[in-house]
């Protein structure tokens, strides 16, 4: 254990650490989106979209994320579709992070109570109305344990960007031990901005949860 | 072209080769999971106990393995044990070690919770009828925590196959790294054999893990009922 070797290479880890967590925050947003997106026409049951949306969540949860990196960044160029990698990092971790949050929100808004449902339709709300200010509020607490297992797990899976060059803490923690063999130092390092970036986000989540735990009714 | 592409499965001994692959993983997933999962109702049933101190060490234990990646986890048991420690095992076998620890932390959590959750009056009764500690997780604690927790444990199995994609990042021969070769030897005369492979594997990884994941839903809504 060298403390040189970890000073001079604390400047490269922390450009990965950026590009770790930016690459993650980019991810997580979209994948809520396109998991609040899935789990609300599967709720409402729209017919034919209700069924496409069950196959990909199938197929996304049920394949590694490395394959499907793999198919975008080296198969998809040879029917004609080049992206660069951080593109494919990108749309694979949505690909995957989507149909998570897909079935986590599913669960949740599966566990609003039937006679909310009933009292908005008694309201005269559309379903828009009842996604907006019914299921969509209660629904969402509910999901928050797997909403928060869904956003650690996907930052975890960044490091499988590695396998695709992008430059992230990982991959810049193998390309520095291919250059100069002082494995012990760099995967100590890369434990650690693991750690950093995990612990507090762990913390903050069990926080959040706790708090909205409160908000259901008609139980 | 397209379908011209599709004999590279059947061109020399490339299929076999695949499923010869695939099975390197699978074996590696079974044994990680047999010998994580017997170490991880040990440890499960070791954190329901009032000690504190050994409750402390495997919550640290848990949290190790649930905060780093499993792609470094590979690489610090790959890299660190025969270094350090001068354990000089074959690839796959580090791979079982690393894989093994890391389901018997996570399988640990769910024997617990499973445990924890067997209603306190069959504990109760267990002890009025005069069973030992040893006795009443043998007889039941243990049947009926096996009951709530295999829907998550077999959630666990479909991770831990999935997970075997990373095999080739220790340079296993696992059935990404013999199809990058068949893509790479074929790539001449089949230039669309990249998008072959890997939708064969794609497919392989489904065909293997949906299932189960489907047999995992039945039973916990069954539970639920």
């Amino acid at each position: 254990m060298s403390w040189q070797i970890i000073n001079q290479s604390l400047p490269i880890f922390a450009k990965a650490f950026q590009l770790t967590i930016w690459l993650s925050a980019v991810g997580i947003i979209l994948s809520i989106v396109v998991g609040i997106f899935c789990s609300l026409i599967q709720y409402f049951k729209v017919p034919i979209l209700s069924q496409l949306i069950t196959a990909y969540v199938e197929l996304a949860r049920n394949t590694p994320l490395l394959i499907q990196l793999f198919f975008l960044y080296y198969a998809f160029p040879v029917i004609g579709l080049k992206m660069s990698a951080q593109t494919c990092g990108i749309i694979g971790l949505v690909f995957l992070g989507g149909a998570y949050m897909a079935e986590g929100f599913t669960g949740g808004f599966a566990g609003v109570s039937s006679t909310q449902i009933d009292d908005g339709k008694a309201l005269g709300m559309n379903n828009l109305q009842l996604a907006r200010y019914v299921v969509f509020p209660q629904g969402f607490a509910l999901s928050m344990p797997a909403l928060t297992a869904n956003i650690i797990f996907l930052i975890k899976e960044t490091s499988i960007f590695s396998v695709i060059a992008i430059p992230e803490l990982t991959n810049t923690a193998l390309d520095l031990i291919g250059m100069y063999y002082r494995t012990n130092e760099y995967l100590l390092i890369l434990v650690i901005a693991y750690a950093i970036i995990l612990i507090p986000i762990i913390l903050l989540l069990t926080y959040l949860e706790r708090k909205v735990r409160y908000g259901t009714f008609g139980d | 072209m397209a379908h011209s592409a599709i004999n590279v499965f059947f061109s020399g001994n490339n299929f076999s080769r695949i499923l010869q692959g695939l099975w390197t993983s699978v074996w590696i997933a079974g044994v990680s999971l047999v010998i994580g999962l017997v170490l991880g109702t040990f440890l499960g049933v070791l954190r329901t106990l009032p000690n504190k101190i050994i409750r402390f060490i495997l919550r640290l234990y848990l949290e190790f393995f649930r905060i780093v990646p499993t792609i470094v986890l590979l690489f610090l048991f790959y890299y660190i044990l025969p270094r350090s420690f001068h354990i000089n095992w074959p690839a796959s076998w580090m791979a079982v070690l690393a894989f093994a620890l890391w389901v018997a932390a996570e399988f640990s959590d769910i024997v617990r919770g499973a445990i924890e959750s067997v209603p306190i009056a069959q504990k109760e009764s267990g002890l009025a009828l005069g069973l030992s500690k040893v006795q009443l997780f043998r007889y039941v604690l243990l049947p009926q925590a096996v009951q709530l927790e295999l829907p998550a444990t077999i959630n666990l199995a479909t991770r831990v196959i999935k997970t075997t994609s990373l095999l080739m990042m220790i340079s296993i021969m696992d059935v990404i790294a013999i199809g990058q070769q068949i893509i790479e030897a074929n790539n001449q005369k089949y230039p669309t054999a990249v998008f072959w492979i890997y939708g064969l594997i794609f497919f392989l990884y489904f065909i293997i893990d949906y299932p189960l994941s489907v047999w995992s839903k039945r039973l916990a809504a069954r539970q639920d009922r």
